[in-house]
């Protein structure tokens, strides 16, 4: 029935439910001066997001900022047990600079689960996670994921000081190797998470590598993918209209068979295989 | 995977609209390109009037770079550029997915010139295509990328080659780019259009006041959503009253209330596009809230409402049976 995307059925989560859901704020926090913290209390099959997954978060309009459209976002957490569903972002323009102004108890809107999510190998024994900013978000559930499957799990976090290192606590909670990189002590150099990365391989602990919120960790984990011959995965964004592969606006170029294809980041993806996946 | 829609109240409220050809179920269908497969996700397709694909063209065709969108106050701009995987992948793989719902496919084409037109229209008059929606909006390379719709001249030339290629109901969809909208309308009727669609979106740009680059990849783009429905609906309002030809109305419609407008203005029947990006099930709503206010006002069918406004030719006793 979603023949018009044939790379949706290599994946588990294509076919699973989507709502859009009316939601309520349940806190709403500065995690530091730059990320922000939002707790909603959402059903299923919101809160049945699989790592990977994103929303199209309807931002309620404020009195200098109105968004049209709404914005994608990647799931932080989500627990169904719990009743709850979680982001992680920054304050970066209209769209998130409206979401900013949600407050405990407003309704919220929110459409998905959407997209396609990481996918974990049963063969694997150790993957290691590669992110840097916002995008470490992004990689949370998927360490804690490969944690219940008992795959051990290496989380490079790269920021630009110690206090923008996101997640660590999740990462630690996990029993995950943290390995904190940082522009203030030059410790995120390329070339320095490249011998992090080698040293890895050398002992084994690179099965596979994710990577999520850096241009430049992508090339570097997309290199170290092909040169090991590891399998590899990132995660992308793109502005969007629609979220559900109708309008063609979040398209990116992908290498297959040799060729420059595009395809449609909110449908085909928002995680890609490495090996397509290209610079941006 | 029907989760967000609920069924409608009991009325007995009578949706049918005949359109250019085709019986539909109730007067609401999605705006081509603002439409696909993945809408399945969350809504019960059935529920529509119709289904209208994105244009497709005889070529596979990559698209315009990116940014291709770009919002702007009630509304976006979008530079899209048709991507298509072709013809004979349509005919194959997406007018099947359809067959396995009740609402009619309306495929919607382009093409660059008069005979690529028709002949698309004749190779996709095949079971499971219930109508074709001519884009004719898009530059014509015969015409120094002008295009068809700008002009009456051009209009009904295509409109009849459309028209000989294909016993199918043949839907012209026009551009509010032009000086006269009326007379293209009525070239589309010369030319033997059974329906058209009034109308595409407004030519428009945005400029990034940081970088001094165009919002768009293509620069240039056209405008939808609710920021344009003054205009479309003046140019429903202008066409229908000159046509004997179905008028669908399309541009802005978001609620139940611009439905009712566009109706009132001469609109047998809407198309709902943009809005569905923002609202997945608008279309839904539109449908449930068309019927809820034909049953207030005491409405029986839908029908009556086509080109009621109270204007300058409304007889008085007409006009106060209304209040």
């Amino acid at each position: 029935m979603l023949q018009s995307c044939e790379t949706r059925s290599a994946w588990t989560a294509n076919d699973a439910p989507v709502a859009d859901a009316e939601t309520i704020v349940s806190s709403h926090t500065a995690v530091n001066d730059e990320y922000r913290h939002l707790v909603l209390r959402a059903g299923r099959p919101a809160t049945l997001a699989a790592p990977g997954q994103f929303f199209h978060l309807l931002c309620p309009a404020s009195s200098e900022d109105k968004p049209y459209l709404r914005r994608p976002m990647s799931t932080y957490k989500a627990d169904p047990e719990a009743g709850t569903l979680e982001f992680l972002y920054k304050v970066a323009g209209l769209g998130t600079r409206a979401l900013a102004t949600l407050k405990p108890g407003d309704p919220f809107r929110v459409l998905g689960p959407l997209g396609v999510g990481f996918t974990l190998d049963d063969g694997w024994r150790h993957i290691v996670v590669l992110g840097r900013g916002v995008g470490l978000a992004t990689l949370a559930p998927l360490a804690e994921a490969a944690a219940r499957k008992g795959i051990g799990v290496t989380a490079i976090l790269s920021a630009r000081r110690p206090d923008l290192i996101m997640s660590a606590d999740r990462f630690g909670a996990i029993g995950a190797d943290v390995r904190p990189v940082l522009d203030t002590d030059g410790s995120s150099a390329p070339e320095n998470v490249r011998e992090i990365l080698a040293g890895l391989a050398r002992e084994g602990r690179a099965d596979a590598i994710f990577t999520c919120g850096s241009n430049r960790l992508f090339r570097l984990a997309k290199d170290f993918a092909r040169e090991t011959g590891i399998a590899g995965q990132v995660a992308l964004e793109q502005q969007m209209a629609c979220g559900i592969g109708m309008c063609f606006c979040c398209v990116r170029k992908f290498e297959v068979d040799g060729e420059l294809v595009d395809k449609r980041v909110c449908w085909d993806g928002p995680v890609f295989d490495l090996k397509e996946a290209t610079s941006w | 995977m029907v989760t967000a829609v609920s069924s409608p109240a009991g009325s007995s409220v009578s949706l049918a609209v005949d359109v250019g050809g085709l019986r539909l179920a109730n007067p609401v269908m999605p705006a081509s390109g603002t439409f696909a497969e993945g809408l399945d996700k969350v809504m019960d397709l059935n529920r529509l009037g119709a289904f209208v694909t994105k244009t497709i063209t005889r070529e596979f065709r990559a698209g315009n770079p990116v940014p291709r969108v770009c919002e702007t106050t009630e509304g976006l701009i979008n530079s899209i550029g048709i991507p298509s995987k072709g013809l004979d992948y349509f005919r194959d793989n997406v007018v099947p997915f359809y067959g396995a719902f009740s609402p009619p496919l309306v495929v919607s084409i382009s093409a660059p010139t008069v005979d690529d037109f028709a002949a698309m229209a004749r190779d996709l008059t095949v079971a499971g295509v219930a109508a074709i929606e001519a884009n004719i909006s898009c530059p014509n390379i015969e015409e120094d990328g002008r295009s068809f719709a700008m002009e009456p001249r051009l209009t009904e030339t295509v409109t009849a080659a459309m028209r000989k290629a294909t016993p199918l109901p043949l839907w012209v969809k026009l551009t509010p780019n032009t000086g006269d909208i009326v007379a293209v309308a009525r070239a589309a009727e010369a030319g033997g259009a059974d329906a058209v669609v009034v109308a595409n979106t407004i030519l428009a740009m945005r400029i990034d006041t940081e970088t001094f680059r165009p919002k768009l990849g293509n620069v240039l783009g056209g405008l939808s959503g609710p920021a344009v429905k003054p205009i479309a609906l003046r140019m429903v309002y202008q066409c229908a009253d000159k046509l004997t030809i179905p008028v669908i109305g399309c541009g802005g419609i978001a609620t139940p209330e611009d439905a009712v407008e566009f109706m009132l203005a001469g609109a047998r029947a809407v198309q709902v596009g943009t809005t569905t990006f923002v609202r997945p099930t608008a279309m839904i709503d539109v449908i449930e809230g068309l019927s809820a206010f034909c049953a207030r006002r005491g409405i029986a069918d839908v029908n009556e409402l086509v080109g009621a406004v109270v204007d300058g030719n409304t007889a008085p006793e007409e006009a106060e049976a209304v209040l």
